[in-house]
């Protein structure tokens, strides 16, 4: 499996884009979602919510296990995805693209987010 | 994960090649799942699975009173099993708790001077079967021999394994009945044949030594490729047998409950001959469930999409009424089911306002009978 180069990650195992026009993409890995299993049930936060990096902001079900989102950044929560919410295998199927997660207007972002280089190294070892 | 060793299957290696996810299960390194587990699921209910179930544990019963000693040890009437047939059971404590689910089968052929029985227990429960099962041989003119290693278990399961063995075997596997085995070769290895099963659909385990385990796997991957074969890992055996209302040890039967707490008192036989361990345990027992039942085990269905799991409570006017025991998204019926032990109040099938706490929210869930999921024949 490949990361997209221009992702970063969180050793949760999230992945946040670039802002575009304000707002950054939350997903989780392709590791991830191969970790979990099918996905069956995605609960994600609301509109308008505040996450923190590193917090729980939401879990992701799948057919042995529930598992829980953390947030690879602070802001406030700007979008979710739908789409995910009625079709959790989109996550499964396309975890970089289909199956991203919220959108979030970034306040605060850890210095320790991952390359994609070095996400692919922490996963491999 | 558990970090001493791990024991390894025959099959270790083929299923690394596919790109299993391998799971710790009992102490073996098994697969769970090669790819969806849901896609996996759906292959066993409309056409054909192949499993590795050699975590079984085999225990070989010999000798001139062989029959005596399964009726002592076991709440079965083995001594009526017919050659070439096979019986599901269960192994009880004197205090009539479970130690195990069994399925035993008689091997000898018919006009055997001494019958042959072998047993078969969960992986997580085979030394505890092996260890009731010797010490309760004392004093029979009977043999235990622990035969785990003797066998590795391959499993086709779905409607075209039927056609799918056919091609294999000169075996009369139309003459072969649901829980029946006979001794045949399959893909040119000695097999013993069974048409069992613990996914609600027909099908066969295959019991063969080791050293044949991979063969006849690439064998029945070849000859099942047209039929839309695939490999099927734990995961979904899972699911299947909970759609099939299936008790699954650890989780529906335990050493807490006797036979009847687990609504499948029908196993006990108290009316063969001699004496059993736990026939006066279990005796009271039935007499409970008869005048104070005991909570049932029922299927609930949910409303929602959350899935409920083994130890969630369930949930009635603000009461707990009750505890999962099992609990998945089912493919089949493409929403969260769970089997629950519930107060009797609450069993039966439509009963309103009953919920489960899913970490603290009340989800509501329908309660059917089960199983949830019966094949058409």
């Amino acid at each position: 499996m490949s990361n997209p180069q221009q992702l970063r990650y969180s050793k949760e195992h999230e992945w946040l884009s670039d802002a575009v026009d304000g707002a950054s993409t939350v997903g989780i890995t392709e590791h991830a979602a191969n970790a979990l299993g099918d996905v069956v049930f995605v609960q994600l936060p609301d509109v308008g919510d505040s996450v923190t990096a590193g917090e729980t902001c939401g879990e992701l079900e799948s057919t042995k296990s529930v598992s829980d989102l953390y947030s690879p950044v602070s802001g406030e929560v700007t979008e979710v995805n739908e789409d995910v919410v009625n079709d959790p295998s989109l996550v499964n199927s396309a975890p970089f693209e289909g199956g991203w997660l919220f959108k979030v207007r970034v306040t605060d972002e850890p210095a320790d987010l991952l390359s994609a280089d070095e996400y692919t190294a922490f996963t491999a070892g | 994960m558990s970090s001493t060793e791990l024991r390894r299957t025959a099959l270790d290696a083929t299923h690394r090649a596919l790109g299993a996810t391998m799971t710790d299960f009992a102490g073996w390194d098994m697969p769970l799942r090669y790819g969806s587990e849901r896609e996996e699921h759906l292959a066993v209910r409309t056409r054909a699975g192949l499993f590795d179930l050699s975590h079984m544990g085999e225990i070989t019963v010999t000798g001139p009173q062989a029959a005596e000693l399964l009726n002592f040890a076991l709440v079965g009437n083995i001594a009526t099993v017919k050659p070439g047939r096979a019986r599901y059971t269960m192994i009880c404590r004197e205090d009539g708790g479970i130690l195990d689910d069994l399925i035993v089968y008689r091997l000898d052929e018919p006009g055997a001077a001494s019958a042959h029985y072998m047993v078969v227990a969960n992986a997580s429960n085979a030394q505890v079967v092996l260890d009731a099962l010797t010490e309760r041989a004392a004093g029979f003119d009977a043999e235990v021999r622990d035969d785990r290693d003797a066998y590795a278990l391959l499993a086709v399961q779905g409607p075209e394994s039927p056609g799918i063995l056919a091609s294999l075997t000169d075996a009369d596997l139309d003459g072969l009945k649901y829980y029946a085995g006979l001794p045949g070769t399959v893909a040119g290895v000695p097999a013993l044949i069974a048409r069992t099963g613990y996914t609600g659909e027909d099908g066969f385990e295959l019991f063969v030594r080791p050293e044949h385990a991979v063969a006849l796997w690439e064998a029945l991957t070849k000859a099942g490729e047209g039929a839309g074969l695939i490999p099927c890992g734990l995961s979904c055996r899972d699911t299947l047998r909970l759609e099939a209302g299936m008790p699954l040890y650890g989780n529906e039967l335990s050493t807490a409950l006797t036979p009847f707490d687990a609504g499948l008192g029908r196993v006990v036989k108290f009316e063969k001959e001699g004496d059993f361990v736990g026939r006066a345990a279990l005796t009271e027992a039935a007499e409970r469930a008869a005048t104070q039942p005991p909570r049932v085990l029922v299927g609930l269905v949910a409303e929602g999409r959350r899935v409920p799991r083994a130890g969630y409570q369930v949930v009635a006017g603000g009461e707990v009424i009750g505890e999962v025991t099992s609990g998945a998204p089912s493919p089949t019926l493409g929403r969260p089911i769970a089997m629950a032990y519930v107060d009797p109040a609450h069993a039966a099938p439509g009963t309103e306002g009953v919920g489960v706490d899913i970490r603290g929210s009340h989800e509501p869930y329908e309660v059917v009978a089960l199983p949830f999921y019966k094949r058409q024949k």
